[in-house]
């Protein structure tokens, strides 16, 4: 950091949290990726450095150029489900409730009472029910049919799995949906965090979900032509592009006190929070507004850069984005740059786009709470724009205390998460 | 033929960079004509179109494609190439 940030930060730093802020922690975790179908599975690969990523099996995959992805095999939506839910549930909600069934039974929380009118949930996504979309586009372009299912609209909704998370815990709090493209999960986590802290809620569901991985979604972003044809190698010199993937990742907030009293286990400690925006151009980022994100969230977070062991990147493969984002936290972070380790796991289990942050928040409780980095796996040349430890294709055990997670959205929208050990 | 290709390529660009087709030469590198990223993107989608062609471009790699978009000589004659092998 440069004398006069540094001298910036000292003077503008908030006191610790006081006057009516609650401490918020994470007492349950949940999720699908292509990694696995639940949260051991899923660090047991970031430990291995597993590769999720594959050949794309759906409908017309041949019609594409980008044919690979990250994509959650095997996937029988009838082993989770029944009939009547899965004619209402597109994929992206059904990663959605999953993922929260499985934080839910972790944190041991019971939403009957009075405990539910002081919950609620908040969830990012960015394309919603797109495989719905999809599906029922084919069926009255190509196929030429005149009628389609009656529960299309309320299956496709960006907020139908905000919604049926709220109708499965019966959390009668405040209840919606985020969608800042790949940002929309930390958007989601942020916003939550906040209404925890300041005593709006006492508990939230919050994290994100995503189901890209059709042939209209693939499509759509061949087009941009920023996706790779063989592998994502975040920070490599040879990287060229990056691979979706598709999953959820859902997270008990909850008040500390209120944790504590039901002897609830602690996972972390969200401790801090902060958003910018660009405003300067629909896809390409800029670094001052990562920068600017990330310096607000460890301020916000009561936090040195010193006391930063490990950042989860956004690290997406693409030329402009890991150059960009190594920029910013080398500025952020100045001398201690060098000293940090910085992963993406974007890598493994694919870029998630909306629920992208919610799976590498994972990493970031695994960091701090048993003390493995996840690593940046396909990593083969050193970039000099990209000269810090990015923690290359193996796992690494240390000991950190505080950890941020990383997202950098299209358009511009920049949100990062301070998380501190318990 | 050939010369017709040439004019619906500079047409495109042209529209693109917001010039005259006149004000564009062979020298003439994407910079040079203000197109950023996406601008070149959109140029490389447009020129697929009007010539049904299939055009290898990775935003992250453009030094690595087969398609040279250094400068507008350059692009024209992978064009060419294109439209001649889709032709045989």
């Amino acid at each position: 950091m440069s004398p006069k940030t540094s001298g910036k930060t000292a003077e503008t730093a908030p006191a610790p949290p006081a006057n009516g802020l609650r401490r918020v922690v994470i007492t349950g975790a949940g999720t699908i990726n292509a990694l696995g179908h639940d949260v051991p599975t899923t660090l047991a690969a970031f430990r291995e450095g597993r590769c999720g990523i594959g050949p794309l099996e759906f409908r017309d995959v041949d019609r594409l150029s980008i044919q690979i992805g990250a994509q959650v095999h095997p996937w029988r939506a009838e082993d989770y489900f029944n009939r009547q839910q899965i004619l209402l549930y597109d994929k992206f909600t059904q990663f959605a409730l999953l993922s929260a069934k499985q934080a839910v039974a972790q944190s041991g929380l019971d939403f009957q009472g009075a405990l539910g009118l002081r919950s609620g949930v908040v969830l990012g996504t960015a394309g919603g029910g797109l495989n719905t979309w999809d599906e029922n586009y084919r069926t009255v372009y190509e196929e030429g049919k005149n009628r389609v299912h009656p529960f299309v609209v309320p299956k496709l909704m960006n907020n139908a799995a905000a919604s049926h998370v709220s109708m499965e815990f019966g959390l009668r709090g405040p209840a919606f949906t985020v969608a800042t493209a790949c940002a929309s999960s930390n958007h989601a986590m942020g916003l939550a965090f906040q209404m925890v802290r300041s005593g709006g809620a006492q508990v939230m569901l919050t994290g994100g979900s995503e189901a890209m991985l059709c042939f209209g979604g693939v499509k759509a972003w061949e087009g941009l032509r920023v996706m790779s044809k063989d592998a994502c190698r975040p920070f490599s010199a040879n990287r060229n592009g990056m691979v979706q993937g598709e999953g959820a990742g859902v997270f008990v907030f909850e008040d500390y006190d209120h944790a504590r009293a039901r002897g609830a286990d602690i996972l972390a400690e969200v401790v801090g929070f902060a958003m910018s925006s660009d405003a300067q151009d629909i896809v390409m980022p800029s670094a001052q507004g990562a920068e600017r994100a990330i310096t607000a969230a460890l301020q916000d977070g009561g936090l040195n850069p010193e006391d930063v062991g490990y950042i989860n990147a956004h690290g997406t493969g693409t030329a402009a984005n890991d150059k960009t984002e190594c920029a910013a936290v080398a500025h952020a972070f100045g001398h201690h740059a060098d000293r940090l380790m910085m992963s993406s796991t974007k890598a493994m289990h694919g870029h998630v786009i909306g629920g992208t942050g919610a799976v590498e928040l994972l990493a970031c409780i695994m960091a701090l709470r048993d003390g493995v980095i996840a690593p940046t796996i396909g990593y083969q040349e050193a970039d000099p724009e990209c000269a810090l430890d990015v923690v290359p294709n193996e796992a690494r055990e240390a000991r950190v205390d505080a950890v941020l997670s990383n997202a950098f959205a299209f358009g511009g929208l920049n949100a990062v998460i301070a998380l501190r050990r318990v | 033929m050939t010369d017709q290709i040439r004019d619906r390529i500079t047409a495109i660009i042209a529209e693109q960079a917001m010039l005259e087709p006149d004000q564009i030469s062979d020298d003439s590198t994407p910079q040079d004509l203000g197109i950023d990223s996406l601008g070149l993107v959109e140029s490389i989608f447009a020129l697929e179109e009007e010539f049904d062609i299939s055009i290898p471009f990775n935003a992250n790699e453009p030094d690595k494609s087969d398609f040279d978009i250094s400068t507008m000589g350059t692009i024209i004659a992978a064009v060419e190439r294109l439209v001649a092998q889709k032709a045989a």
